[in-house]
């Protein structure tokens, strides 16, 4: 089908356009949202949301859908917005996005396509993010039909890891026709956004529809299965008659620091604290079993500064933590938190202490944590990653007086899958070696993405992965060929 | 959901269940565990897998009441069903022909360490087998691993069976007399364990012994499980559960153990005293739905 290219339903000038006020997201009061896990921003009402997308120049050259890893085509569902087709408008972004509530709520946009809007450079960008989450949650709550899929090719895809690379190359393969099993270590589904990113930034509610959508839509999803040890990639293929399997397993192992006193009580990874909070409920003890540490008049620090870092102590704050520190060795220049996680930490209270870098932690007498050394640090010249490297001030130690640490440094490769998957080529880190664009490792049929191919990123650049992925996966199950030269580019239905 | 196929008493507090997991039964080795979580608002639990049976699908734990989730679990029956069964998890039991190896088992451990003495004993090992209780109700699976030792010996703390005394007396014992011994396999209580690890040391005895700390996600995710081991941090749910006896820090597993003491403590209390209201009162329970969680 050739749509036919209707003219612009904007009656705006693009000099009025630039005069029409960024429409800023109703929020909860920062007082107020300190004291519960629901969600921070409250949504577009269809009045906010048509007056922002009537700020859309609608550009000949679409910088925002280019540097979209998934390629949303943002002037078209931008324009159905305008004309009031809000319906149009999600079924536009569901064509290159199968998660718009989630990436609408989660996506650093600023890295992405408001990055890349022209607008940024006199006035703020187009609130893309804020309008497909607005027309996402249009579409939930008026229950539109899913497009139907493609007929049934047959052929069987195993998916390892229900996060957002998983669950994106999920919904781009069962919309080709594929049958599509998801296996999940966890009892819930949906990986990282499950158990990483909070409530109130999150809700499960909006997760569970999403993947409820992905159900309708035929994809199997089975819980409590660990591949590489509940069952083998090589059994996959073998008993299970899979024709091709797509690892997503995420970054997994949380790094600690090494410095002394880690172990102490009170000295928590990221990915345990949020884990306890978020999949387990720990928030709501005793209803439900998993506990977490006493927060409540507790002084409680983040080491770290990106989004991980920034959820981790947003949740401490609401579980009454009377401070709450972000310590971080570089300045807040050189953080990688989303910007508008930053602008609601320092509403909610958080104080962020920068270039701190603990070097020790410091035991009460009893096997917990009373404290932090830290060494001040500043500036030098650009280290590997392009960013001025930290380095200590001689002499600058002193301390943090701290009952509870949280450890958001990073994470490593989770060698589960590669060290039962004989052939499966790992690279130094121990991350899986992928092909860039067709996502193909080194064993026939086996393709891996996400951030167990990249290292820890970003949940929409999982889902370009995914979404990559899945192209290359319908190619090689259509022809049966593995040794072949980049994939041409997927149209869109 | 896991159904249960078979439930039953080896103790006071003490039970057995069998449960239907066809994908764990096949893939189980000796000294691998699982996670799993009973409802909706359990916690996850690893438990040691005591045996699988890979033609019937089964898979079969042993589970001594000591909090609210195992004193729920071991309230269900034949029939009833667990919402969440994962694994089997963590490395397998080293298996060579290490020559002679002393098992020793304490309370519930004896049970872990069952299945990891049957494929020792297969692999062409001599098996000394102490297993140890506070009393006789408390020394389990006796016959069991009778049959896969070469010399079992039996102490209670109170003398009720056995020999009179503690596990260690009886090792220390075997460490002073003729016999050549290779391995040493511990599991019990932290304290044992601990115990077991001190006297063999100074003999220098290759010692394992597989620990139970505090875990979640049971795949490296979330590293709550992290033990001290020859001073660096392991994650016993993918290095372990088994470690060289002689570089494990017991002191702080005893303390991260400690962690949530007072919440598991509430727990417990809080559902011992709902099933009280609930047998003192038989009005039909009135569930409140609240439709709203915001």
């Amino acid at each position: 089908m050739s749509a036919v290219k209707e003219p612009s339903a904007n009656p705006l000038s693009l000099k009025e356009r630039m005069k029409v006020p960024h429409q800023y997201m109703p929020e909860q009061a920062a007082e107020l949202r300190v004291n519960n896990f629901t969600e921070v921003n409250l949504g577009y009402s269809a009045e906010l949301a048509r007056q922002e997308a009537l700020r859309c120049l609608e550009c000949a050259k679409e910088t925002c859908v280019e540097q979209c890893p998934v390629g949303v085509k943002v002037k078209d569902f931008v324009r159905l917005i305008v004309e009031g087709n809000f319906l149009a408008a999600a079924a536009k972004i569901r064509e290159d996005n199968v998660l718009p509530a989630i990436t609408g709520r989660v996506c650093p946009q600023e890295d992405h396509c408001e990055g890349a809007c022209v607008l940024h450079k006199k006035v703020e960008s187009l609130g893309i993010g804020y309008l497909e989450r607005f027309v996402a949650d249009y579409e939930q709550r008026v229950g539109a039909p899913m497009a139907p899929n493609a007929p049934a090719t047959g052929k069987k895809v195993a998916i390892v890891g229900s996060g957002p690379a998983g669950l994106s190359a999920a919904g781009e393969l069962v919309q080709r026709g594929h049958k599509v099993h998801v296996f999940e270590a966890l009892h819930e589904i949906g990986g990282v956004l499950v158990y990483g990113i909070p409530e109130f930034r999150l809700p499960k509610q909006v997760i569970r529809e999403q993947i409820d959508k992905m159900r309708e839509m035929g994809v199997e999803f089975e819980t409590d299965v660990v591949v590489g040890k509940t069952v083998s990639i090589d059994e996959l293929f073998g008993e299970e008659g899979y024709d091709a399997v797509f690892i997503a397993t995420g970054a997994g192992l949380p790094v600690f620091l090494g410095v002394p006193g880690e172990h102490l009580n009170g000295v928590y990874s990221a990915n345990e604290f949020l884990t306890r909070i978020n999949l387990m409920h720990a928030y709501e003890f005793p209803k439900y079993d998993e506990p977490i540490v006493e927060l409540r008049e507790k002084h409680v620090a983040v080491i770290g500064g990106g989004n991980t870092a920034l959820d981790a102590i947003r949740s401490a704050r609401r579980l009454g933590a009377e401070k709450a520190y972000v310590l971080y060795r570089r300045s807040e220049t050189e953080m990688p938190a989303r910007i508008e996680e930053v602008k609601h930490a320092k509403q909610e209270g958080i104080e962020f202490r920068m270039l701190t870098n603990p070097i020790e932690f410091l035991d009460d007498g009893h096997g917990w944590l009373r404290g932090a050394r830290c060494m001040q640090m500043e500036l030098g010249e650009p280290d590997a990653s392009g960013r001025r490297r930290p380095m200590a001030i001689a002499g600058s130690e002193f301390e943090v007086p701290l009952q509870v640490a949280i450890i958001a440094t990073g994470t490593s490769a989770n060698p589960l899958i590669q060290s039962t998957t004989p052939g499966l080529k790992t690279n130094k880190r121990g991350y899986i070696e992928a092909d860039g664009d067709s996502q193909r490792t080194s064993r026939k049929g086996v393709f891996a993405g996400g951030d167990i191919v990249t290292g820890a990123a970003t949940v929409i650049l999982a889902m370009g992965a995914g979404r990559r992925a899945a192209k290359s996966i319908h190619e090689y199950l259509t022809t049966g060929e593995w040794e072949k030269g980049p994939v041409a580019p997927m149209s869109s239905q | 959901m896991f159904r249960i196929v078979d439930a039953k008493p080896v103790a006071p507090g003490i039970k057995r269940f069998v449960i239907a997991a066809p994908r764990i039964a096949r893939k189980h080795q000796a000294g691998q565990f699982v996670i799993l979580r009973l409802d909706e608002h359990g916690e996850r639990i690893p438990l040691t897998i005591e045996s699988a049976d890979h033609e019937r699908g089964t898979i079969s734990i042993v589970v001594q009441a000591v909090g609210k989730t195992t004193y729920q679990l071991n309230a269900l029956n034949s029939g009833d069903r667990i919402r969440d069964v994962v694994g089997p998890l963590g490395k397998p039991s080293e298996i060579e022909r290490f020559g002679t190896v002393v098992i020793v088992g304490g309370g519930v451990g004896t049970a872990l360490a069952y299945p990891t003495t049957v494929a020792l004993k297969g692999a062409g090992n001599r098996i000394l087998t102490i297993l140890g209780g506070r009393n006789r109700d408390l020394v389990i699976l006796e016959n069991e691993m009778r049959a896969t030792s070469d010399v079992l010996y039996v102490t209670t703390d109170d003398g009720s069976y056995g020999e009179k005394g503690l596990v260690t007396d009886k090792l220390r014992e075997l460490l002073g007399s003729d016999e050549q011994i290779d391995l040493v396999l511990a599991v019990g209580p932290i304290p044992m364990m601990k115990a077991v690890a001190d006297l063999t040391l100074e003999k220098g005895i290759h010692t394992v012994v597989s620990l139970n700390p505090i875990m979640i996600d049971g795949t490296g995710m979330c590293g709550g499980c992290r033990v001290l081991v020859g001073g660096k941090s392991q994650f016993a749910c993918v290095d372990g559960p088994e470690f060289d006896a002689h570089q494990v820090n017991f002191e702080v597993l005893m303390q991260r153990n400690r962690m949530y003491r007072g919440a598991e403590k509430r727990s417990l209390e809080e559902y011992q005293q709902s099933l009280q209201h609930k047998s003192s009162n038989h009005e039909p329970g009135v569930c409140l739905v609240s439709g709203d969680k915001s």
